[in-house]
């Protein structure tokens, strides 16, 4: 029998879920849902009595003090009579929303283990969102449903009464075999197969494919095609980024057999040659994460991820299982490392984009980056790591295509990097069960977006479980610290066969299927080997040891089962009941794919002159400043910031929001174990907005600006660690690729100018999204080429790190780095002032020696605030001290070191404009104890610097930040209060 | 002098453990981290300890309700075991979800047997979880973990946080047995750091023998000075934070 118990809370005002409902439906033009009640539901299946039921809710579903619940059989009409609340009659509309057969239900599952505590063992357990709505047009009922209620891709809409009489289904997959036929197939016949059966394969590949197994004499089973599909997607291998490209760039021609390897891989390997017996990477490049030294007795680790096609289809669960997947990569490394911090950035459309301007299948930028903040809030906050840095840009490119990127932290026991599977090893499969979510995630996110996705992948949105991927954690960790385990990799893009397949890709694997505990019945072997269902790791486990791994594997609740062995014999062999239903020689999985050659090319970065655009009503420096302090990209953060919790494991030392007035950081520090005072320092550096008009400076700007957070925060810049995150749209036209091939040309350049190698990285190519308008016409939009850069640093005492916050009255203010006039992509171009002009250009030698002399002035504590010049440049920078701090200041743009063109006159007030919110990478802003200022400006020999003011006390009226005009006659005072409101709005 | 002995007790979910398991040591404490199925194999356990201690985290996932299952766990299998340990001068602390765990164990609110719970924590009013420092007004009365502490901050990691009672007769019985022991104070603009809507701004309470305590701010994130978000240029960053007091009380309350 089926029962359903609804739960709602007894006082109607503390029902926030049908507020938002209001809200939401008022937004989306619904005027006539001016009321609504919400209750959770619980579908629970099994051979109940009602009092059974009732126990259940009253003992374990039910708040005793705040709500109250009733129960009926299934789909009976009672369910469906508005709760016993004063003024909720008249709501005659009833919509369920439940997860769909098959999609992770992690209340459900929970519910269903905690029900046992009570003796009653349901068949199945299913949990819904109730809604109870005023009468309305069908068609506005599907609008709420599909734009507020319901993800579609995740969720079945039932509105009336639920007719469900059982909640479970799928029976035994039964064995058969499917060969797919590629012989006699023209190129079009090859890729629209490819296509149909979504393998992101092009024709020259399958090529290969078909000759490899007409050497051997047969065609190749679905299975065997599914699992080359998934190793050679642009996911698992850097199908591009990793090819030969002919290049002609501003500089000449260049010839590349591996662009990645020669650029930024490269890089790495002339700074380790460099540094020597002094190189401190420890595992680069090569496992999960980059790994390098912290202490004596400690590696830390590094990986940033992307989960980007996934987010733009379900935001909420994609950026989840985005954190999820990188969390288990640090878990995933060397022998296992602790994640310690999490950290995020979303790129996403314009906040203000009308409704109407979406395109079909596109997700509003604003109910987009709300699910995946709150996405990392669940799974983060659940998974107890302080997610403790990130970014938030807005940029129409990102409309249909956003960017959501997690990183994680981890810190592991030396000696601990290197991990090796051996012949005989036990193939352990551990954490959750397999289901059908998630399948072609890996292919998936190697092909274009279109309106149609959001129905065609739905099976490739996967939904997280924290608690799973938690218990997991404590489970490997522990068998880690026992040395119960050879090797461990996560199953992420791909599922067991990237996992398996990777691990064994030396010594080869036999895998027996039908081991594979599953979350439901009927899934095909194919099935369970592809799935990218969430939470699980691969471990390569030693017989001798796998009694001791089950027990420990036991004591944490997680569920650890051998599927097979390492081999020995180079062969991938997949069984199911002893039938083998697929073979593939390693080598050719691993090295077989055939590499095509690219063409690129990349023109020099057009110069437009610089236009003033505001000349009929000239905007004030005042009027700048609030307007640029409240720009969506620089505004506060603290709506996002307050909802992850940054301060759990006790470690944050440098927090996100900080001072007395609670201001924006720029790194942020972590000690790496408690109680000790070595600490890690994280910056992020985007500056997406030069993408489209010069990517190599894009790129260099980006890691300049995550390691000038870092440097910013206290970072020693002899020790920072770089990553990589490159997203781009097409890249398959030569332009194109051509601004990829410049932004490694920067990472290889930065990485050798600042002596920081890269240690990890990652690309998303085809951020492309195809549309037909309602009038017919084609349209495609590319993202902008984006590169996220990372900075892992280190502090060798976290109690010498430096905030932003301005510190005490009469200190001195200084300014390190020449200010320049370059504008473009710059937020006073945002803001409608400016047009045109050329690209902020990096200056590696003076930004070198700008780290150098900030790092010795700090280590002598001759700065006490510091502050990296980015979005919105100096003045901008000076409120945000200001606002942490709850100080006062007074600068004098006059004093400010400059090298402006000379070509064109410039007007006093276009040049106050330029000193004080141009974006000239490689900048700081620092506060000086006055009584120690001639310290200070000995340490500044090398480096263009200047004293341009002093911090100022509280008067009565409040403080207030002063700018003294270039011709020192105009002074523009804008209250404390005034900023903080601009940049909290 | 041995140290006494804390157990932190862990569920799967259970996040701040470790960081737990520190303060008790910093104050001076021995601590074991054990998971609860280890507890419910061998119950014998607790007697080698004299402070238990449930951190926060989220407990089986909070997916249900904070705190439900594992209270649901704890007094379904080891209540006479922990009512025991309380009645031989065991202290219990519960920390934001063991103060959600706590209050459903019924081992705060001693209630005549079988009446509904007369208090429990809803959602925050604003609907959402929070992560934010607020200001702290102890009054102490018997809590063994709040004696000589008054004003103080630590912060807040939250979505179901929000103190209520079942009728304003249940309030003030607690308030008149003197078991609203810490409340949310204002900061120095003189504003509400109440950071849920709780009523009468409590943030812990104790049972009336002062040994069991719950409270939703995290003192474990305030041992040291450096975990304050304004400790750069302001606080010496050596200085113990104003959490630390709770453990070391704990610690001499059994020494």
């Amino acid at each position: 029998m089926l029962w359903e118990v609804d739960v709602y809370l007894r006082d109607p005002a503390t029902d926030h879920t049908a507020r938002a409902v209001i809200a939401g439906a008022a937004e989306l033009g619904i005027a006539a849902c001016t009321r609504a009640q919400s209750a959770v539901g619980w579908l629970i299946e099994g051979d109940f009595s009602s009092a059974d039921i009732e126990r259940l809710a009253t003992a374990l579903l039910t708040n005793p003090v705040t709500e109250s619940f009733r129960l009926a059989a299934a789909g009976d009409p009672s369910l469906l009579e508005p709760l016993l609340l004063q003024g909720t009659a008249d709501l005659p509309t009833v919509v369920h929303v439940l997860p769909r057969a098959g999609v992770t239900d992690p209340a459900a599952q929970t519910a269903k283990e905690a029900f046992e505590l009570l003796g009653l063992k349901p068949l199945a357990v299913r949990s819904l969102r109730k809604y109870w709505l005023p009468e309305l047009d069908k068609t506005h009922v599907e609008r709420l449903a599909g734009k507020l209620l319901a993800s579609e891709a995740i969720h079945d809409v039932v509105v009336g009464a639920v007719e469900l009489r059982t909640l479970s289904g799928g029976r035994p997959w039964s064995f058969s075999q499917t060969t797919v036929t590629l012989e006699g197939l023209d190129d079009n016949a090859l890729e629209k197969l490819s296509r149909d059966r979504c393998l992101a394969l092009c024709a020259h590949e399958l090529h290969a494919v078909r000759q490899h197994f007409n050497l051997l004499g047969r065609p190749p089973f679905e299975i065997e095609l599914e699992t080359i599909a998934q190793t050679w997607s642009e996911h698992c291998c850097h199908k591009t980024l990793g090819s030969p490209i002919d290049h002609t760039g501003p500089s000449g021609t260049v010839s590349y057999d591996n662009l990645l390897k020669e650029t930024v891989f490269a890089a790495t390997r002339e700074v380790r040659a460099e540094l020597g017996p002094n190189d401190w990477c420890v595992s680069v490049f090569r496992d999960n994460s980059g790994v390098v030294r912290f202490d004596g007795d400690h590696d830390i680790c590094i990986k940033v991820e992307t989960h980007n096609h996934p987010s733009a289809i379900e935001p909420y669960g994609g950026a989840a299982t985005g954190l999820g997947g990188v969390i288990r990569d640090v878990l995933g490394t060397g022998l296992g490392a602790k994640p310690i911090a999490n950290l995020d950035v979303f790129c996403v459309g314009p906040d203000n984009t009308e409704a109407a301007d979406l395109p079909a299948g596109v997700i509003h930028p604003r109910r987009l980056l709300a699910g995946v903040v709150a996405g990392v809030r669940d799974y983060g906050n659940r998974m107890g790591i302080p997610t403790i840095a990130g970014a938030v840009v807005f940029d129409p490119g990102y409309l249909c295509n956003p960017l959501v990127f997690c990183g994680t932290v981890g810190i592991m026991p030396r000696n601990s990097a290197d991990a090796a599977v051996q012949a005989g090893d036990l193939v352990v499969v551990a954490g959750g069960r397999t289901g059908r979510d998630g399948i072609h995630g890996a292919t998936f996110s190697s092909v274009e977006l279109s309106s149609t996705s959001e129905s065609q992948s739905g099976g490739s949105v996967q939904i997280g479980h924290a608690i799973h991927e938690k218990t997991l954690t404590d489970f490997v960790l522990e068998a880690s610290r026992q040395r119960l385990f050879h090797a461990i990799t996560d199953c992420g893009a791909g599922g067991l066969s990237s996992a398996v397949g990777e691990m064994g890709a030396q010594i080869g694997a036999r895998v027996n299927l039908e081991c594979v505990p599953l979350k439901y019945e009927g899934l095909s072997a194919t099935e369970i080997w592809i799935s990218e269902a969430q939470e699980r790791m691969v471990l390569a486990v030693n017989p001798a040891h796998w009694e001791k791994l089950s027990h420990v594997a036991a004591a944490e609740g997680v569920e650890a089962t051998a599927i097979g062995t390492f081999t020995g014999d180079g062969q991938l062999t997949l069984c199911w009941q002893g039938n083998q239903v697929g073979t593939l020689d390693c080598h050719f999985l691993h090295e077989g794919r055939p590499r095509q050659r690219l063409k690129s090319i990349a023109e020099s970065p057009r110069l437009e002159p610089t236009v003033w655009l505001d000349s009929a009503a000239p905007l004030s420096l005042e009027d700048c400043l609030l307007a640029l302090l409240a720009t969506p990209d620089v505004a506060s953060k603290e709506w996002i910031i307050r909802q992850y919790d940054h301060e759990v494991q006790g470690g944050s030392v440098v927090k996100p929001l900080l001072g007395p007035g609670a201001g924006p950081a720029d790194g942020t520090v972590v000690r790496g174990v408690l109680g000790r005072n070595r600490g890690i320092v994280i910056g992020v550096g985007l500056r997406n907005r030069l993408g489209t008009s010069d990517a190599y400076q894009m790129a260099a700007g980006g890691i300049v600006e995550a390691i000038s957070n870092a440097i910013a925060a206290g970072a020693d810049p002899a020790k920072i660690a770089l990553l990589d995150n490159f997203c781009w749209g097409e890249c398959r036209r030569a332009e194109s690729l051509g601004t990829l091939v410049e932004a490694c040309r920067a990472c290889y350049d930065m990485a050798i100018a600042f002596t920081a190698p890269f240690v990890s990285g990652k690309d998303s190519l085809n951020n492309v999204f195809a549309w037909i308008d309602a009038a017919g016409k084609q349209h495609e939009l590319s993202i902008p080429p984006t590169l996220l850069a990372t900075a892992l640093g280190q502090i060798e005492d976290v109690r010498r790190a430096v905030t932003p916050d301005l510190k005490r009255a009469g200190n001195r203010l200084a300014i390190v780095g020449l200010s320049r006039d370059a504008l473009a992509g710059s937020q006073l171009e945002l803001i409608g002032c400016v047009r045109g002009g050329s690209v902020p250009r990096v200056d590696p030698v003076a930004c070198r020696s700008a780290f150098a002399a900030i790092a010795t002035a700090q280590r002598a504590g001759l700065i006490v605030a510091c502050h990296d010049c980015s979005d919105g440049g100096l003045a901008t920078g000076v409120a945000e001290m200001a606002i942490g701090g709850g100080l006062g200041a007074r600068i004098a743009l006059q004093s400010v070191p400059a090298e402006l063109t000379k070509s064109m006159p410039l007007s006093a007030r276009n040049r106050d404009l330029i000193i004080a919110f141009s974006e000239t990478p490689g900048r700081f802003l620092c506060e000086v104890p006055a009584e120690r200022e001639a310290e200070f400006a000995a340490l500044m020999a090398d480096v263009a610097w200047s004293f341009i003011g002093e911090v100022v006390a509280i008067g009565p009226d409040g403080g207030q930040v002063e700018i003294l005009s270039t011709s020192e006659k105009i002074v523009t005072v804008v209250s404390l209060e005034q900023l903080a409101k601009a940049w909290r709005s | 002098m041995l140290s006494p002995r804390a157990m932190i007790l862990r569920a799967p979910g259970t996040n701040c453990d470790h960081e737990t398991a520190f303060a008790f040591d910093r104050a001076g404490a021995f601590s074991r981290r054990v998971h609860v199925k280890a507890l419910t194999q061998k119950p014998s356990l607790m007697k080698n300890f004299q402070i238990l201690c449930i951190p926060g985290g989220f407990s089986y996932g909070d997916d249900i309700a904070s705190g439900r299952i594992f209270a649901l766990e704890l007094s379904s299998r080891l209540a006479d075991v922990l009512h025991a340990f309380r009645d031989r001068g065991g202290l219990i602390l519960g920390i934001c979800n063991g103060f959600q765990v706590l209050l459903q164990t019924g081992l705060l609110l001693q209630g005549p047997a079988n009446s509904p719970a007369q208090a429990s924590l809803g959602h925050n009013n604003s609907g959402e979880f929070v992560d934010r420092w607020v200001n702290l007004r102890a009054d102490p009365n018997a809590c063994c973990f709040l004696q000589g502490l008054h004003e103080f901050e630590l912060p807040v990691a939250h979505g179901e946080g929000r103190f209520v009672t079942r009728s304003i007769a249940d309030f003030d019985r607690l308030h008149s047995a003197g078991q609203l022991v810490l409340r949310y104070g204002y900061d120095q603009q003189g504003n509400s750091t109440n950071p849920n809507g709780a009523s009468g701004d409590v943030a812990g309470l104790c049972d009336p023998s002062g040994r069991v305590f719950g409270l939703m701010p995290h003192p474990e994130r305030f041992i040291t000075a450096t975990q304050h978000p304004a400790w750069n240029g302001h606080l010496d960053a050596d200085a113990p934070g104003a959490g630390l007091a709770i453990f070391a009380n704990a610690v001499k309350a059994v020494s």
